[in-house]
């Protein structure tokens, strides 16, 4: 089977996944591989950007805190780490996994880390909506017919 | 993307810029000093110094300008990914980077204005070698007279006519780091 998933699916699942989950799936592999650090990893801002009503014009959010890290492997691939909070060990398990990604471990990979997180991603988004689905209140007014 | 232009950073980032911020300071603060400076590979035709350099002083808010051989794919590659600055044309620059010749005509470069004198270019000489001997330099931070191999006389002879406007040089050969700020005079021997 081949990886489904483009690098930027990836990237986006590592980013937002918790710091915990993300580091318990990875130690559950107990992969070691080499590499050295082309960007240590370091902690920033990045402004958050968005569209009222999703589509209209863009404003600024507000800035959220970010991680980044760059490294490359024994075997060449480079791998970035961009992940949400101030996690450096997040940043660079996140780095290590999208090197890895590339390579051919990319399926182990996607079955033990990547799948179990989208997974839960979603799972928790779906609950979510379901629980505000639920406060929905249609409204509609009664014709009374005074018009006529 | 090449991964090689990736390399060659600083591996300690705020312990080798801090060594580097105090060389740059002391060559700029002592015209004539040559101090050994490392931390960065930067690629060809890049020297260590120049690159130490760009890792110390440039972020995102300082354009750069290339000149010559230094405007090259992997240079600016490593700039995008190391330090982030905008490449811009000569006029617009806060820091230029080339060899002697490639660097001219240096009235291309913003000497400041009157009221902000600061608002000037650095431009960082790529040289084949750096020794205190040649041109005779007189001025603030130097005691009696020091002496360094500058690429010209009357280019820095002008510049100095422009104080407080002017630009400031760095000198690169290799790891090897000098100065000349605006406030010095030069003379032949």
């Amino acid at each position: 089977m081949a990886v489904e998933m483009t690098r930027r699916d990836w990237m986006s699942v590592l980013a937002k996944s918790p710091a915990a989950r993300l580091s318990e799936l990875w130690q559950s592999l107990e992969m070691a591989p080499d590499y050295t650090w082309l960007r240590a990893p370091e902690i920033g801002a990045t402004m958050v950007r968005g569209r009222t009503g999703a589509t209209g014009a863009p404003f600024n959010l507000g800035e959220m805190t970010v991680t980044r890290c760059s490294l490359q492997l024994a075997s060449g691939e480079v791998g970035h780490g961009y992940v949400q909070g101030r996690d450096k060990d997040k940043a660079r398990i996140a780095a290590l996994v999208d090197a890895l990604m590339q390579g051919a471990q990319a399926e182990a990979l996607c079955r033990a880390v990547v799948e179990p997180l989208r997974a839960e991603k979603a799972a928790a988004q779906e609950a979510r909506g379901a629980k505000a689905a639920a406060t929905k209140v249609d409204f509609f007014t009664m014709v009374r017919g005074e018009d006529a | 993307m090449n991964a090689s232009v990736l390399k060659g950073g600083f591996a300690n980032a705020p312990v080798d810029a801090a060594h580097a911020f105090r060389a740059a300071m002391t060559v700029m603060a002592r015209p004539g000093v040559i101090e050994e400076v490392a931390g960065a590979v930067p690629p060809a035709p890049m020297s260590i110094a120049a690159g130490v350099l760009l890792l110390t002083l440039c972020d995102p808010e300082t354009p750069i300008a290339l000149c010559g051989a230094h405007d090259c794919a992997d240079v600016r590659a490593w700039i995008a990914f190391h330090i982030g600055a905008p490449i811009v044309a000569a006029g617009k620059a806060m820091f230029v980077l080339g060899t002697w010749e490639a660097v001219q005509p240096l009235d291309a470069y913003a000497v400041g204005t009157p009221e902000y004198p600061d608002r000037s270019a650095t431009l960082i000489v790529e040289m084949d070698a750096l020794a205190p001997e040649g041109a005779v330099l007189r001025g603030p931070g130097i005691k009696d007279v020091a002496a360094l191999s500058l690429p010209d006389l009357a280019p820095f002879q002008r510049n100095a006519l422009l104080f407080p406007l002017g630009l400031d040089f760095f000198f690169c050969a290799g790891s090897r780091l000098a100065a000349l700020p605006r406030t010095t005079r030069v003379e032949a021997v």
